[in-house]
């Protein structure tokens, strides 16, 4: 079984496959440890129960999609060994101590902190709990510096020499190494990404809420801050998506002619596809629509700038069009979408209907899990967009791989889809669950022992039903932390 | 066996630290998975698990650090220790996607919280054998050409890396029992001391087991331990070693509350130099030197920096944190 298929093939869509998990959660943990700390300091400052309430809602969700994140995170860290070893042994000098940067400044950060984040505020008080939820957020900021650093010196490798081994070595200046040339654009880019994730989510909860009750104050505040967060943000995720791509096209530029599906050279005025088969065999994009000159006026700022093609590039280094292409499209498309949604949100706003335009709250929860995909997507264009490289220009994927028989690289292919599936798939069912039910006064934390959480979900009539039979006005001290409660 | 106190030597500690500190702070997770079938269902259970809860996530932590820090500091090593103990790798990582995400769910699914607490216990399970697998898989030598793994992918299967595999489960046992003696209290730490009685059995036969199977296992290691002088700096440890043990038992049966568990700990501790003195210098055996493997000067130097200003912090902060959830964990607090 499985001897016929090529390792290098099933090596490639392990690791897509694990890191396109893995990116989920940290996308959206990313963001919600922000949103956590912003509560939690709202609270503080306010006094309002109803911060207290939504970050205890939004800790219980948080605590599930951290720990995936958690378990999946790990894999990452041992597949660039197991399957890239040829890769690790390279590189390993240059960006293994920037991964163990991250692990010595992010990991234990997040990790120590959040122990006491979930069930320490009754144990610490109110102001030591808080400076752990600002760190577990300051944690998943450090950490995507560190590993956007690496994904970043992979597409524009700076600051090294060779060893005479074939290794990749540090040169002189390490920060030569860390901020290498697509680094600020791909880390503003990607953690912005991870905001609006979290924001569409809250949002699409929100709206969810409203929807069955326009008159709950929780989802009025979460969707009326998640509607800021799009309707700030969306426009500058924009702006840093189009700086980022000026940098790709001046230090990948056929990465930009995959994406824009330009085979052949536009020495006056590229077009700009909107849609097309790519044709790699032909090297043409088909039954192409696309506004001349726009192209060259976005890339170029010119509108009969010059903009060279894949026809410049030899066949064996050109990137898969089909799915750059695509993948970018998508992309684009969901931020528009999600431009759409902070303009309408703004407009509501002004006229003071907010929570009363059912379509605004229906377009938000179709756009809840928009974020996701839009991150997928864009993971997708830039990896596959740096094709047939693992360091971009240098070192070839094909020559990367670890030595395995295809035998033992598609059985932990399957085992990781299987497991994958079932595990992640039935968390995120979980987070669903959660998601379903109101928040609402009093809400309880991340509650342990053989009463809590059950007591929550099910003895109990259901919180929304009758929120005053609740001890109204809970504090953690009174209501939440069971495991906090435990005698010291 | 002279040691040079070079910058490689270094890191060469620091590695072994990190391992060393995983395997004491998640052995004694993984041991209460191993153990948690044998725990009532309902408040026993929940009990077992709380006072693991907020450590956890932190404890696994180390496991990035030893594994991303052999990939920073001895690339080689690293790139060939994975190929070569790939299947084992995996099924590590998937135990403990298992084991962590279960810390969450059975909460969130009282009615599926049997098949959740399975999950735990396979995980931990799974998890710790693989574990010490892959630690036997290293000891009896792997096959190198050039700088990559020759091997096939099954050499990590033999009777003897089932034995250090089986070692270390019994070893995180002992560990999950003697963290739960000094959490619990009543019923459950009476159990929890009948547990640890059991697997410090366990463990000694089997670290005996290994011990010995190591002296027929490569010649160069029976030498390391039989001849003079080496004999001189090796003997001490498995005397101390053997100390640790009477005195374990000893604490287990006055009823100590707390000595057990460091107890414990001194005993990973001097196996692990035990290790440390069967392998030294290398790091793959029997070829690899730790000097063959090591990053350049500048990627150690620069990591060094790293570790000299955050270790403080990190262990400041762990310290911390185990210290506002230290006590037992009481069952009043549900009442």
């Amino acid at each position: 079984m499985f001897d016929g298929l090529d390792p290098l093939v099933l090596a490639r869509i392990q690791f897509a496959f694990t890191v396109s998990f893995h990116f989920i959660f940290p996308a959206f943990s990313i963001g919600l440890a922000s949103y956590l700390a912003v509560l939690e300091g709202l609270w503080l400052r306010t006094g309002k129960d109803l911060y207290l309430d939504l970050f205890k809602y939004w800790l219980k969700i948080f605590a599930i999609a951290f720990a995936m994140g958690v378990v999946s995170g790990i894999v990452m860290s041992y597949q660039f060994g197991t399957n890239w070893s040829v890769f690790s042994d390279l590189a390993g000098p240059v960006i293994g101590p920037l991964m163990a940067y991250e692990v010595l400044t992010a990991f234990f950060l997040e990790a120590g902190f959040l122990g006491v984040m979930l069930f320490g505020m009754k144990r610490v008080g109110k102001k030591l709990h808080y400076a752990a939820t600002l760190m577990v957020a300051v944690g998943t900021f450090i950490s995507a510096f560190w590993i956007l650093s690496v994904n970043s010196w992979m597409h524009t490798p700076a600051g090294f020499e060779m060893g005479a081994n074939g290794q990749y070595l540090p040169g002189d200046s390490w920060l030569e190494i860390i901020f290498n040339p697509s680094f600020p654009y791909r880390l503003v880019h990607t953690v912005i990404a991870a905001y609006l994730t979290t924001a569409f989510v809250v949002g699409a909860v929100g709206a969810w809420h409203l929807l069955r009750d326009r008159t709950n104050a929780h989802a009025r505040k979460m969707f009326s801050m998640a509607m800021w967060m799009a309707a700030l943000v969306a426009p500058v995720q924009i702006f840093a998506g189009d700086m980022h791509g000026l940098n790709t096209l001046e230090h990948q530029p056929q990465k930009v002619m995959a994406m824009e599906g330009h085979y052949e050279s536009h020495p006056d005025g590229a077009p700009l596809y909107l849609f097309g088969i790519p044709n790699d065999e032909e090297q043409r994009l088909d039954y192409a629509i696309g506004i001349p000159k726009l192209s060259s006026l976005i890339l170029g700022h010119s509108l009969n700038a010059p903009l060279a093609g894949l026809d410049t590039i030899p066949d064996d280094e050109q990137p898969p069009v089909t799915v750059v292409f695509w993948s970018f499209r998508l992309m684009v498309t969901i931020g528009m979408l999600m431009l759409g949604v902070g303009a309408w949100s703004l407009l509501a706003r002004w006229r003071g209907k907010l929570y009363d335009w059912r379509g605004l709250h229906r377009a938000a929860l179709v756009m809840g899990p928009s974020g996701f995909i839009a991150v997928i997507a864009g993971w997708v264009t830039t990896e596959v967009g740096r094709q047939p490289f693992t360091i971009y220009g240098l070192l070839r994927t094909a020559d990367s791989v670890s030595p395995l028989g295809a035998p033992a690289v598609a059985t932990s292919l399957v085992a990781f889809i299987l497991v994958y599936f079932a595990v992640f798939g039935t968390g995120t069912w979980y987070l669903l669950k959660l998601m379903g039910h109101s928040p609402h006064l009093g809400e309880t934390g991340v509650t342990r022992g053989d009463k809590g959480p059950i007591r929550t979900a099910g003895i109990t009539p259901g919180p929304t039903q009758d929120p005053t039979q609740r001890n109204p006005g809970g504090t953690l001290a009174r209501q939440g932390d069971r495991q906090g409660e435990q005698p010291a | 066996m002279s040691v040079n106190v070079d910058l490689t030597t270094v890191w060469a500690f620091i590695i072994a630290f990190a391992v060393f500190a995983y395997v004491v702070m998640d052995g004694f997770d993984l041991g209460i998975g191993v153990l948690f079938p044998t725990f009532a269902p309902g408040r026993e259970r929940d009990q077992a698990m709380n006072s693991i809860a907020p450590f956890w996530d932190g404890n696994e932590t180390w496991l990035v650090l030893g594994g991303g820090g052999l990939f920073a500091a001895f690339p080689l090593a690293y790139a060939i220790i994975m190929p070569a103990t790939y299947p084992l790798i995996i099924a590590m990582l998937l135990g403990l996607v298992f084991r962590g995400v279960a810390f969450e769910f059975r909460w969130r699914d009282p009615a599926h919280r049997p098949l959740w607490d399975v999950a735990f216990t396979g995980g931990s399970l799974v998890a710790a054998m693989s574990q010490g697998m892959i630690l036997g898989a290293l000891l009896q030598g792997v096959a190198v050409e050039g700088r990559s793994y020759a091997g096939s992918w099954w050499d990590w299967l033999t009777p003897y890396t089932l034995l250090t595999g089986l070692g270390t489960v019994a070893g995180y046992a002992l560990l999950g029992a003697t963290w739960l003696i000094w959490r619990l209290e009543g019923k459950p730490q009476a159990h929890a001391f009948r547990l640890a009685r059991i697997a410090l059995i366990g463990t000694a036969a089997l670290m005996g087991a290994v011990s010995l199977y190591n002296l027929g296992l490569r010649s160069e290691y029976a030498e390391r331990w039989l001849s003079a002088p080496e004999i001189w700096f090796a003997a001490p440890v498995p005397i101390a070693t053997g100390l640790v043990f009477i005195g374990l038992w000893r604490a287990l049966s006055t009823r100590k509350e707390s000595a057990p568990f460091f107890l414990s700990l001194a005993l990973f501790l001097f196996g692990m130099a035990g290790l440390g003195v069967t392998i030294w210098p290398n790091v793959v055996p029997p070829g690899i030197t730790i000097w063959d493997a090591a990053a350049p000067e500048r990627s150690q130097v620069f990591m060094l920096v790293g570790v000299a200003i955050t270790m403080p912090l990190i262990i400041a902060y762990t310290g911390w944190a185990y210290w506002v959830f230290r006590g037992k964990v009481g069952e009043e607090s549900y009442h």
